[in-house]
């Protein structure tokens, strides 16, 4: 099974490369702003916070950088958690098609829609440098773990979406409800706010598993410090064998998969 | 050629859902019980000697598509797989490619496989079809340096130079074909399936598809699905009829074509029911062929008995034959004044005399028609009566389209 796995995803890394040029040039070449898609949804998501804050509407306290910036930092890391989530269940319903016609090693529609990811992320990183610029942060030596920080967060987001997509294939719900779900995690998990340290809402903060991974990895790129190590490596860990229990699963279930959903 | 078998399935069965929901609430049950380490005995995993697994047992709503079907296939041969719609010709195909898991069964496919169960199926409308090529070529399992040196081929094949740097949104849907047929053929396999492509194009590039079909066979085992019974004649050297997901008859296409127009028959009731109908002046018409069985070639007589209330001194008479599946095998009017014929008030009888009827053997059915000099149907008189030719010289095999002599 194992060597299998192995194989396979070595077969489709060209096809998976060739997936991921023709739904982007495709996507590109139909839509007036392009590239520029990629910017909206963390600004958005950053957008009410700064606003609310700086109207003084809500205060919120203890960012050891201006407001503006904290939030959208966050907004882009934590995009990037997003987009990996929903990246294997939203390319698969968009393959649909191909899959119950072609067999092909399954493999590439995840591997394409992973190089979409990093992609996206890394058209985003140039609104992040702005951002450093503009606000004048000075990024600390820990900016070298920036990477990793962002790579783990894409690891755990893409293994929780693995293991979604069988049972999302066949019910809608599970699309319907992914946009809804990571909306309200990203309220839960200090995103738009410096980590509680008291109350109910440091308790959930404390043991949300994303909690070091959202808070290490802007800390890394904008004040320094390596605080929660522990944590951030154990969540990763847990995320690696997610991600390979998923693909296990992913594989086994698609013959299922291919016959209910038809044509 | 050799005799390498390609295709080995052996008492293969799938299991379909009336009811989408049951449907999609079992295809869940059946990924859980995959993932439970505790339950053995999955299908397609060497059982196929242990009737009593889980798999055997139909549930509420539940039906066989693909009903304990076996056969080979070695290197060379060609078979062809017809049956009525739904007959689960497509759910086997996808077996086959290993797009579907048998629920029972075993199916061993040696080689690479080509499937052309869907043309272009990955095409995006947005690209060119150039960088479809590409795309359709990888997907399909073409290394890049085989997409390039096969790409001017590709395109002459489909016949699409001039907008092959266009989008394929703006193509017609049979350049699309072509283009998909192009890129699918050229992946050389040792296996090809072929589920109806050749129902779409025009006739220049069927008859191409044809040729490049009997090129590939020689190297490759050929699955081929169809409803002309013409192309099966010509390219299968043997078939396999399903009906309700059984295989029902497995021989020489010429059976197999036999078996199938006697399934189209049997079936008719259901919406080719014949009927009579009569208009002014006429009343009454019958029709009385000499013989409901002949031999291929043999003359007929058939004797006309009309009533009318008027005297009618010009019309023509039609007679149409269909074949077991429904075209119009051969034809022939008759003015009525070539030979003489007018209706009087009350009854008319006479007979026409067809001096040859050179259709292959099968079953068929005759409608006739009363048509004034207007243009007029009087009368129409659809499939009432059957005609069975029993005998044919030597494979008469090509259907004929052709005017009856009188």
């Amino acid at each position: 099974m194992m060597q299998e796995m192995g194989r396979d995803l070595l077969a489709s890394r060209e096809l998976a490369w060739r997936l991921f040029v023709r739904d982007t040039s495709a996507q590109y070449r139909q839509s007036l702003l392009g590239i520029l898609w990629a910017f909206i949804p963390p600004l958005v998501a950053a957008f009410p916070f700064v606003f609310l804050d700086s109207q003084g509407i809500i205060a919120i306290q203890g960012t050891s950088i201006p407001y503006p910036a904290f939030a959208m930092i966050g907004t882009i890391i934590w995009q990037a958690f997003v987009d990996a989530l929903n990246c294997p269940l939203s390319s698969m319903a968009a393959a649909r098609s191909m899959l119950t016609r072609i067999n092909f090693p399954r493999e590439a529609i995840l591997l394409s829609g992973l190089m979409q990811v990093v992609f996206r992320l890394k058209i985003r990183l140039v609104l992040l440098a702005g951002v450093c610029v503009w606000f004048q942060i000075a990024p600390p030596s820990t900016i070298l773990l920036f990477p990793f920080g962002l790579m783990a967060l894409i690891l755990v987001g893409f293994a929780i979406g693995i293991v979604l997509t069988p049972i999302g294939l066949l019910y809608s719900d599970i699309q319907h409800a992914i946009p809804l779900g990571t909306m309200f995690l990203m309220y839960l998990t200090p995103v738009l706010y410096p980590q509680p340290k008291a109350g109910v809402a440091g308790i959930l903060a404390h043991w949300n598993p994303l909690t070091p991974l959202v808070t290490s990895t802007r800390d890394w790129l904008t004040i320094g410090g390596v605080n929660q190590l522990g944590a951030f490596a154990a969540v990763t860990a847990v995320a690696v064998l997610l991600l390979f229990g998923g693909w296990a699963m992913y594989r086994l279930s698609m013959p299922h998969i291919i016959a209910r959903i038809g044509n | 050629m050799s005799e390498e078998v390609l295709i080995r399935v052996d008492r293969s069965s799938k299991k379909f859902c009336r009811s989408l929901k049951r449907s999609l609430w079992y295809g869940a049950c059946d990924m859980l019980s995959e993932l439970n380490p505790f339950v053995h005995g999955h299908a397609g995993r060497s059982d196929a000697d242990q009737p009593e697994n889980a798999n055997s047992q139909l549930r509420r709503d539940e039906f066989w598509a693909v009903n304990n079907v076996s056969f080979e296939l070695r290197r060379g041969e060609c078979l062809g797989l017809i049956g009525r719609n739904g007959a689960g010709k497509t759910t086997l195909l996808k077996m086959l490619n290993g797009l579907v898991r048998p629920d029972q069964g075993l199916i061993e496919m040696h080689g690479r496989v080509g499937g052309l169960i869907a043309l272009g199926a990955g095409f995006n409308p947005i690209l060119s079809g150039r960088e479809n090529i590409y795309v359709n070529g990888s997907v399909l399992g073409l290394t890049n340096t085989e997409i390039e040196k096969q790409l001017d081929e590709i395109i002459d094949f489909a016949d699409i130079r001039e907008f092959i740097d266009s989008p394929v949104q703006c193509y017609s849907s049979g350049m699309q074909v072509r283009l998909g047929f192009a890129v699918a053929t050229a992946l050389e396999p040792d296996i090809l399936l072929l589920d109806e492509v050749l129902a779409v194009g025009d006739a220049s590039f069927r008859s191409k598809c044809y040729r490049r079909i009997s090129n590939m066979r020689k190297k490759a085992a050929v699955v081929f699905v169809s409803h002309s019974m013409d192309q099966i004649s010509r390219i299968c050297d043997r078939t396999l009829v399903m009906t309700r997901g059984t295989a029902c008859s497995y021989g020489t296409p010429a059976e197999g074509v036999l078996q199938y127009e006697l399934l189209n028959a049997e079936n008719e009731g259901d919406g080719d029911q014949p009927f009579l109908s009569l208009s002014d002046p006429i009343r009454t018409f019958s029709a009385f062929p000499a013989y409901e069985k002949l031999n291929s070639g043999q003359p007929l007589s058939i004797r006309f008995s009309l009533t009318s209330t008027k005297i009618i001194d010009d019309f023509t008479i039609g007679i149409f034959i269909y074949n077991a599946s429904g075209g119009v095998a051969a034809d022939g009017r008759f003015p009525a004044q070539d030979h003489l014929l007018m209706l009087q008030c009350g009854t008319t009888e006479f007979t026409l005399e067809l001096s040859s009827i050179p259709l292959k053997r099968g079953t068929y059915h005759l409608s006739f028609t009363v048509t004034s000099t207007q243009g007029e149907i009087l009368v129409w008189s659809y499939k009432q009566h059957r005609l069975i030719i029993s005998h044919t010289s030597q494979n008469t095999i090509a259907d004929c389209q052709l005017i009856l002599n009188h």
